[in-house]
């Protein structure tokens, strides 16, 4: 196992820092069901860390409990440092803590720049009262706020689609656009809820590559959720496998691949 | 010009005047639906309270006086002071900001989630229940509305405007008759709807508004407060029906009846859509007219009149059956 206090470095060179979320204990029921027993691991600055494990195995329960979704009965969560209270979803996201969902909830009605504009919310200052007043402060505000989206909008090469409404897009497109919506935050922890769900090989392969980017470009910390194993190994630095609601792996992609847990956690199961 | 077309047009214009109405009203609805789901039925209610709290703080009314007059056996009815009618308004809108909070905080907080019948349920008790509150605080006897914005200029106008009458005489040999009120109603209303389009376009809080309407889920994960979104919302119907209150307290004094007028804006919300603003103003616009025109054609004529009280519903009812989606409301897609 990987020292717990001074990070390390990849295989590829790069550098990772402190502990940025620590999971501790987490135990999760809904009524007498226990969707997550006892589950410990932490998220390091820099990283992309993964959680994997077969369907229903609280993955997703996992990452709602990250983001506030869900509050889990026993456990602490501990985000830079400290002890989260409990907290509403939208006080987690104003600590910079964005998310994205398996089944994609963007606002349909709205252009993808509005909607990438929403992930800037947490970042705007001034009120509504002072927005009628100062009207020169509040543009000024808005006018940096839209660089930013812009900046994303261009990175993740969405430009073209800018202007159009959300419901019109495609499903790749929309777990872009999602994507870019959390990015907007400049979050200190992105939270990725099968983001190559339901896409073929190509969409795939751009999502890992904008995963990869991201991650290398902002230095964003990432951690995500997934189901299909093959695309994991290839992104992320450390997984943490889950079945039927415990922790049976965590370690570098190499470890996991060859425990024998996980190994048979995943034989066990049929593949579609 | 045949003296018919001539009265038509003349029918025409006040069935507009009388639209812009009906679409303040259903403007407070359309508001409350989009952002929570919820249909309010005590909107009507709401212009009601509001009109009364404005005419009360006016006249310096001690509220609730019958109540603490009851209980301590005091004699209080007034204050002894005359507020200026800006600063009565400005307090009137506090009032009806309190009273969003307190909706959201004891009655929706505990409903997220519920079905929709149950939500509406609600909003009828709501209702009733604000009714009473009325009446507790500001007694039930029939009020009149005189608002002079500054001291004694600025009031609302009454009367025909004598402008409109003297200038169509001369183009038909036979004058309009429009209410100056009612001309100020259109125009308060037009401010009223660009504000509220303004608002949610460009500030930052509209865009959370819209986030809201369009999706819960993800407009908690980009950190916005659906409390505080409920609250602001039931605030500007809150508002809405403080402006609509002024206008109909001013045409037909504040009284109970005024709660009626909500039920006037469904037909117009059937017309326009429930999750539409330019579709409140031009349902409204349509019910006036259609009413009106109506009436002057064919209701007076051949069915004894009084046709303008269910004419708006039988309108409503042929959009349900071609349009149920209204004019301008989201397009409803049933998947088998």
């Amino acid at each position: 196992m990987l020292d717990a206090s001074e990070g390390y470095t990849t295989a590829d060179g790069r550098k990772i820092g402190g502990v940025v979320m620590e999971m501790k204990n987490i135990t999760l029921r809904f009524g007498g069901v226990k969707a997550i027993t006892d589950i410990s691991f932490d998220i390091r600055e820099g990283e992309i860390r993964a959680i994997i494990g077969p369907n229903g195995a609280g993955k997703s329960s996992m990452l709602n409990v990250m983001s506030g979704f869900y509050v889990p009965q026993e456990g602490e969560v501990w985000f830079r440092g400290k002890p989260r209270p409990q907290m509403k979803p939208y006080e987690v996201a104003r600590q910079g803590i964005a998310r994205t969902f398996q089944n994609i909830a963007l606002f349909e009605g709205m252009s993808v720049l509005d909607n990438v504009m929403t992930g800037r919310l947490t970042h705007m200052r001034t009120g509504m009262f002072s927005q009628a007043l100062w009207k020169g402060r509040a543009e000024a505000e808005e006018t940096a706020n839209r660089e930013i989206a812009e900046k994303i909008i261009d990175f993740l090469e969405i430009q073209a689609i800018r202007k159009t409404p959300v419901a019109r897009l495609p499903y790749g497109l929309k777990k872009r656009v999602e994507l870019a919506r959390a990015l907007a935050a400049e979050p200190k922890l992105l939270l990725l809820d099968e983001p190559m769900a339901g896409m073929n090989v190509e969409e795939k392969e751009d999502m890992s590559r904008f995963i990869l980017d991201v991650n290398d470009e902002f230095g964003t910390t990432i951690a995500l959720i997934e189901h299909d194993m093959g695309v994991v190994m290839d992104l992320s630095d450390r997984v943490v496998v889950m079945d039927y609601g415990k922790k049976i792996g965590d370690g570098t992609p190499d470890e996991v691949r060859n425990n024998q847990e996980v190994i048979d956690a995943y034989l066990g199961v049929e593949h579609d | 010009m045949s003296d018919q077309f001539v009265f038509a047009m003349e029918v025409t214009l006040n069935g507009l005047m009388a639209g812009v109405l009906y679409a303040l009203v259903a403007l407070g609805f359309v508001l409350i639906y989009k952002a929570s789901g919820i249909f309010n039925f005590a909107q009507g209610v709401m212009a009601l309270f509001a009109a009364m709290t404005l005419v009360g703080i006016m006249n310096g009314q001690v509220p609730f006086a019958h109540l603490i007059n009851a209980t301590f056996g005091t004699d209080l009815h007034h204050f002894g002071w005359h507020l200026p009618a800006l600063l009565a308004i400005a307090l009137t809108v506090g009032v009806m900001v309190l009273l969003a909070w307190c909706v959201q905080r004891f009655v929706f907080r505990h409903l997220v989630g519920q079905e929709p019948i149950i939500l509406f349920m609600a909003t009828i008790g709501l209702a009733y229940f604000l009714e009473g509150v009325a009446d507790l605080m500001w007694g039930s006897e029939i009020k009149t509305l005189d608002v002079c914005l500054f001291g004694e200029t600025g009031c609302l106008p009454q009367g025909i405007n004598e402008t409109i009458d003297t200038v169509t005489y001369g183009w038909f040999g036979y004058g309009f008759f429009i209410d100056n009120l009612d001309i100020t109603a259109t125009i308060v209303a037009a401010i009223l709807v660009i504000a509220l389009i303004a608002f949610s376009q460009y500030t930052k809080q509209g865009r959370a508004l819209r986030a809201v309407a369009d999706d819960h889920q993800a407009a908690l994960s980009v950190g916005i407060s659906l409390n505080f979104i409920w609250v602001l919302v039931w605030s500007l119907a809150g508002f809405v029906a403080l402006v609509a209150g002024i206008m109909w307290g001013a045409k037909s004094g504040v009284q109970f009846s005024l709660s009626l007028i909500a039920l006037k804006a469904l037909p117009v919300l059937m017309l326009g859509g429930f999750t539409s603003i330019p579709g409140a103003i031009v349902g409204g616009l349509i019910i006036g007219v259609g009413e009106k025109l109506f009436e002057f054609a064919i209701g007076a004529p051949f069915l004894g009149g009084a046709t303008e009280n269910w004419f708006a519903y039988v309108l409503a009812l042929v959009f349900l059956v071609f349009r149920p989606q209204g004019l301008f409301g989201e397009k409803i897609i049933e998947r088998v």
